[in-house]
């Protein structure tokens, strides 16, 4: 385990089971982290261990192994409310990730709240997972959906949100650090905005929490959804943070049980925040494991996490830009973005380019990231992907450079051809 | 080297031939059958329209964008299937989907097929069989809504989002 004290990428490493196989025959290097992260064997072994010693349901009667096992559910919620800065546990409700985080605010708070001519602020950079909850939302209750626009550099202007924003608007929901180019946004701007309008306002932090500190209290947002998988911990875990006052006005999402207070044959009354949104038996082993990542990540220091992952970014950018026929979208600057770097090589399709990648034990991401819009935005069909994490390397950034080169040679790419856009 | 084999394997030089090729690209006129095919995995498109002459595809052309195997596969397509009936068409799509989904032995593929054996290292990749498929099944769904009936049962994965 690392204490923190110095950030040791090989000390790191040795705490991850799977940066030990091989793939295509070479080492592993593991450039895919935007989209989900490798565990290390504490959260592996939290969870294992869950279901050897502790394994009950919670809540549930009063036999030992439940109150233990209610117990550690509880430590991981208190964990995670810490983790961000929330007020209270009580603001930390567990879903399974990030989107079905967003889908139970568009479901218990929209419709509840919004009404036809309201609007919903976006932006254009939005994952799937931030859009079509709203879509649909749109579609049932008459809702309009505005977009701040994209810069060409892939960013979110301050003054185009502001015009953006309108006094219909009754919400702004948008992601803090963008999974396809790595932006990262301007969050207080962009939440004083909302506020000055009088909108509640959603942060899709399913980027930024896993890499950098996240305070829900300095950046007063009304919600604020992530993942587990994203930050070391499982899959199938993940949290909705939303203010304890706007969470009780709210309505359930889904009914059964451990979210009601009482139940008769034709109503019932519902539990208390957070399970009133928290109907059936929850991923309880998961939500303990994902406390060990949590414990995982404040070991290291999210400003370290921060440092490290500036470094391999800063080396990524430079080999891209001195490639030659390498198209670099989203932002310039390693401080303006998060660990990710995403691009395209002449006209060579994003698939092949992941493909070769692959030869070389490498994995990246290749194609639309679930942002169809923003690719249309750049007018390309999509990107290739890779996304830096605490385990990575310079040397791993430096193979990343050769399969660069090495996917140019395979295709027979001309130096002095630029990808066209 | 491992990787190196297997990559040379999925991208076999003709396939890279039959990728820059531009003989069957644009719009065949007239448009008789047209099918419009999207892959939701990685949001590529691809056009493929048909003019009938008879009972045959006299003509068969695509548009679109796509990587190396779902270009080449299209291409080798319109290669193949140009100017047969669209009785015998139907036939060599079935055998191109039992050589390619289900795996089936290339020697089991019609000759008007032979150029598609390139395809063969695709199938150890199970996510570019979908590319290769791609341009397969829109002319086929084409076919369909132009009144044609397929007898296979198509292979039907869980697709990706």
């Amino acid at each position: 385990m690392n204490n923190g004290a110095r950030f040791d990428v090989e000390a790191i490493r040795r705490d991850f089971p799977i940066l030990r196989r091989l793939v295509r025959g070479k080492p592993l290097v593991y450039l895919d982290n935007a989209a989900t992260s490798q565990k290390p064997a504490a959260v592996i072994e939290a969870e294992k261990s869950f279901y050897e010693t502790y394994n009950a349901n919670i809540h549930r009667g009063v036999h030992q192994l439940s109150e233990e096992a209610t117990a550690l559910m509880d430590e991981a919620r208190a964990k995670v409310a810490r983790f961000i800065n929330a007020k209270s546990e009580r603001e930390v409700i567990f879903t399974r990730n990030a989107t079905e985080a967003i889908n139970l605010v568009a479901y218990a708070w929209g419709r509840k709240f919004l009404k036809e001519g309201d609007e919903i602020a976006l932006t254009e950079m939005e994952h799937h997972s931030n859009l079509v909850p709203w879509q649909i939302l749109a579609q049932e209750k008459g809702v309009r959906l505005r977009f701040v626009p994209v810069t060409a550099r892939g960013t979110i202007r301050v003054e185009e949100a502001r015009r953006t924003i309108t006094p219909r608007t009754k919400l702004f929901a948008f992601t803090a650090m963008s999974n396809a180019l790595g932006t990262i946004n301007p969050v207080p701007e962009l939440l004083s905005l909302a506020k000055e309008a009088g909108a509640a306002t959603l942060v899709d932090a399913s980027q930024w929490t896993p890499h950098l500190m996240t305070d829900v209290a300095a950046w007063d947002c009304d919600f604020l959804a992530f993942s587990g998988h994203k930050m070391l911990g499982p899959t199938g875990i993940g949290v909705l943070y939303g203010k304890e006052k706007i969470l009780e006005s709210m309505d359930p999402f889904m009914g059964g049980g451990d979210m009601i207070q009482e139940v008769w044959l034709d109503h019932s009354t519902y539990g208390e925040v957070p399970f009133k949104f928290e109907a059936g038996t929850p991923n309880i082993a998961g939500a303990v494991a994902f406390g060990a990542a949590i414990d995982y990540l404040s070991g290291l220091g999210m400003e370290a996490v921060r440092r490290h992952e500036l470094e391999l970014t800063r080396r990524a950018l430079e080999i891209v830009r001195e490639a030659g026929a390498v198209e670099l979208y989203g932002p310039a600057t390693a401080e303006e973005r998060g660990g990710v770097v995403s691009f395209n090589i002449a006209d060579i399709h994003p698939h092949d380019v992941g493909q070769v990648f692959d030869s070389e034990g490498i994995a990246i991401r290749a194609g639309h990231h679930c942002c169809q819009p923003l690719m249309k935005r750049f007018n390309i069909g999509g990107t290739a992907r890779a996304s830096f994490y605490i385990y990575n390397t310079m040397g791993e950034v430096e193979a990343f450079g050769r399969a660069l080169a090495k996917v140019k040679r395979f295709f027979k790419v001309p130096e002095e051809v630029n990808s066209g856009r | 080297m491992e990787g190196d084999s297997e990559l040379q394997d999925l991208y076999r030089d003709v396939l890279l031939d039959y990728f820059r090729s531009r003989t069957h690209k644009g719009k065949a006129e007239p448009a008789d059958v047209r099918g419009h095919g999207v892959s939701p995995i990685c949001g590529d498109e691809v056009e493929v329209t048909a003019s009938r002459e008879g009972d045959r595809l006299a003509r068969i052309r695509y548009d679109g964008h796509g990587c190396v195997i779902s270009q080449a596969s299209t291409a080798m397509m319109a290669e193949a299937l140009e100017g047969k009936p669209v009785e015998e068409v139907l036939r060599l799509m079935a055998a191109f989907g039992d050589f390619m989904v289900r795996r089936g032995p290339p020697e089991a593929l019609p000759e008007a097929l032979e150029e598609t054996k390139a395809l063969e290292g695709v199938r150890k990749f199970p996510a570019r069989v979908k590319c290769a498929m791609l341009s397969w099944n829109t002319l086929r769904l084409g076919l369909e809504k132009d009144g044609a009936e397929y007898k296979e049962t198509e292979e039907r994965g869980l697709g990706g989002k």
